[in-house]
């Protein structure tokens, strides 16, 4: 299918495949079997500028939006969703800082990000506040010209890899979820430190940590837009990311189907290649018109965030809910059609049936996602009358 | 520290056509690609580059079509190229390609250092890096694995040989040739991807670098190509089994039974 992209958007593309190929296949089992941090592979993605991407021109970047960003994630999840997840990380901490910085916060901190000089990470989630984000516990209270912050954060993305972290503390109890602000935290700020790295079922070559903030002291300056902004901060910033996991689910959907479609061709049982039984084509057929859509609802949808649009919540949601639903059935039905072969580590449909999982799950669970498309069409049918 | 590095577009195919009348290797209608060495000299120039500072130049000889190799270079981050290309070039063996690099090299000033991949895929022959080097006077290291300083005026630099390596230190200008545990080539970047799109590379013939015909091409060549033919791989093989020295000594023995070769008194 062709999406029209513009001729820079191809030149994306194709860097990307020629990465993914060259740099990410060959390793992609020894990272997910060593639970391996993909730092070379990291440093090549930003010799090649990809950690540009979304930075605006005038802080050295190339000014892409959510397109140029879903194009890059999903090429390099079609190998490894592990390295997709520790890049699009990086953007996960940047958007914040993107949307929200001061002129001088974006000047310090977006070349440093853009350069791949600096990974970055966006913390919000901890051990008693998952979906439920209004109740996170990590405090900060101003002192003068610093801010003092104390608590954790769990399972954060790019734990200790990061050097630019965005985090969410409350600083006035009171205000219940208006009481909450965003900061930057530096790797080496003093009082902050990283905890366990955690073990995962998928997504293995990245690296999930806890952060945990113990009287760490910050300068003033370093707090996002307002205080009593950083729900909002974390709002929109989810709501820019979410085509993002999309992307990812297309990528690793469609990387299976890859597998799959191949090993089926060459695959014999009753002396014919199991692609020509009905039953293995049928499934292949699904995953393959499954694919095709959640990719076009995760462009159309970047494109209109790209656009300018305001109201993006429901489809940006929409944009992360199927094609994740669609990943782990076509990962899924990819170990099927491979079989015995399909669920031995010698073939890579298992890791990325691991991978799958992790795209329902975070960056709002999918259930989450369906409050946020129920909560919309509410509100537009609500309008309606 | 400004680097020069030659690079060479080679047909990007097994199952080339060779010219029955020169006995060269056609190269019209072949896709051509960078020659995979010279990737090797990019990546260890963008190294030096990185610690030194400086400027990378890009030099190839060929025909016109050989700008879409110095574009590619442009993408993985050269600063600039040089493209000499000229009728009176073609058929050049490697002491006529020798001249016009030479040239090329010189006409950019003063270059601190030469870099070359350790040969080119379609002639083989290891020749051009070294023959620069003795066209423009300068020390050079072929083979070069690593390096282990990049100072002003001085590389130190590790050597590859059948058995280790050697530790040289060469003064500059200088010039290297690479083998591929340099290091391996970054990707392309996008801005660099972005910026050949437009790069129109300098063409210079040989009148401009200041050479007669007689010294290039086909007529600057010492070398004639007298047949070319691909081996039949045809005949018979026997398996030898024992220690190494058994094995060795068997070999020997067949050599000299068949008069491949003959043993002195």
């Amino acid at each position: 299918m062709d999406y029209f992209f513009t001729e820079e958007q191809e030149m994306i593309r194709d860097l990307c495949r020629q990465i993914a190929e060259e740099r990410i296949k060959p390793v992609r089992a020894e990272l997910d079997e060593k639970e391996q941090f993909p730092s070379e592979i990291m440093k090549a993605l930003a010799q090649a500028d990809l950690f540009q991407i979304i930075i605006p021109e005038e802080y050295g970047g190339l000014g892409g939006g959510c397109l140029e960003n879903c194009i890059a994630v999903e090429e390099l999840s079609r190998a490894c969703c592990g390295v997709s997840t520790s890049y699009a990380a990086s953007f996960l901490g940047a958007y914040p800082i993107l949307l929200y910085g001061s002129e001088e916060q974006k000047q310090e901190y977006l070349p440093l990000i853009g350069s791949g000089d600096e990974y970055c990470a966006f913390a919000l989630t901890e051990s008693a506040s998952g979906s439920d984000a209004g109740s996170i516990a990590t405090e900060a209270k101003k002192d003068g010209d610093e801010y003092v912050l104390n608590g954790s954060k769990q399972w954060i993305t790019n734990g200790g890899e990061a050097g630019i972290y965005t985090v969410v503390a409350i600083t006035d109890r009171s205000k219940g979820p208006r009481g909450a602000s965003a900061f930057i935290v530096r790797d080496g700020d003093p009082g902050f430190s990283v905890g366990k790295k955690e073990t995962k079922l998928g997504i293995r070559a990245s690296a999930t940590a806890e952060l945990i903030f113990n009287d760490c002291r910050i300068p003033a300056s370093r707090l996002l837009g307002r205080e009593g902004l950083g729900f909002v901060v974390a709002m929109r910033t989810f709501d820019k990311s979410r085509p993002g996991v999309g992307a990812q689910a297309v990528g690793v959907a469609a990387g299976s189907l890859d597998e799959a479609a191949a090993f089926a061709r060459t695959r014999k049982q009753f002396g014919k290649p199991i692609i020509t039984f009905q039953a293995v084509a049928h499934m292949l057929a699904d995953m393959a018109t499954e694919i095709e859509a959640a990719r076009a609802l995760v462009y159309a949808t970047a494109r209109y965030i790209d656009s300018g649009a305001k109201d993006f919540s429901k489809v940006s949601a929409m944009a992360k809910v199927f094609p994740s639903d669609v990943a782990m059935r076509a990962t899924t039905n990819a170990v099927q059609i491979l079989g015995g072969h399909g669920y031995m580590r010698d073939y890579p449909v298992e890791k990325m049936m691991r991978d799958a999982k992790i795209l329902q799950i975070y960056e709002g669970t999918n259930q989450i996602q369906r409050n946020v498309i129920g909560q919309e069409l509410n509100k537009e049918y609500g309008r309606k009358k | 520290m400004k680097i020069a590095v030659c690079i060479k577009q080679v047909p990007d195919t097994a199952n080339v056509k060779l010219d029955p009348e020169t006995h060269t290797l056609k190269r019209e209608g072949v896709e051509s690609i960078i020659n995979p060495f010279d990737l090797f000299a990019l990546e260890a120039a963008l190294r030096i580059k990185e610690q030194a500072g400086g400027e990378i130049v890009a030099v190839s000889m060929g025909p016109p079509q050989a700008e879409e190799v110095l574009k590619e270079a442009i993408g993985y981050g050269v600063d600039e190229c040089l493209l000499l290309s000229d009728r009176a070039f073609a058929g050049a063996d490697t002491w006529a390609t020798t001249a016009a690099l030479a040239a090329g090299i010189q006409s950019l000033g003063d270059v601190d250092l030469v870099v070359c991949g350790k040969q080119a895929v379609d002639g083989d022959t290891a020749q051009v890096g070294p023959g620069i080097a003795r066209r423009l006077g300068l020390p050079h290291v072929a083979f070069v694995k690593g390096f282990r300083e990049v100072a002003e005026g001085r590389l130190v630099l590790e050597r590859q040989m059948d058995d280790g390596f050697d530790v040289v230190a060469l003064p500059l200008p200088g010039l290297i040739t690479v083998v591929r545990e340099v290091g391996e080539p970054r990707p392309p970047s996008l801005k660099g991807k972005m910026r050949a799109k437009k790069y129109q590379a300098p063409v210079m013939g040989a009148a401009e670098l200041g050479l007669t015909p007689e010294q290039v091409g086909l007529a600057g060549s010492y070398t004639q190509v007298v047949k070319v033919f691909a081996p039949s791989a045809s005949g018979d093989r026997r398996m030898l089994e024992g220690t190494p020295e058994e094995t060795g000594a068997q070999v020997i023995d067949a050599l000299v039974d068949n008069q491949v070769i003959m043993l002195g008194s």
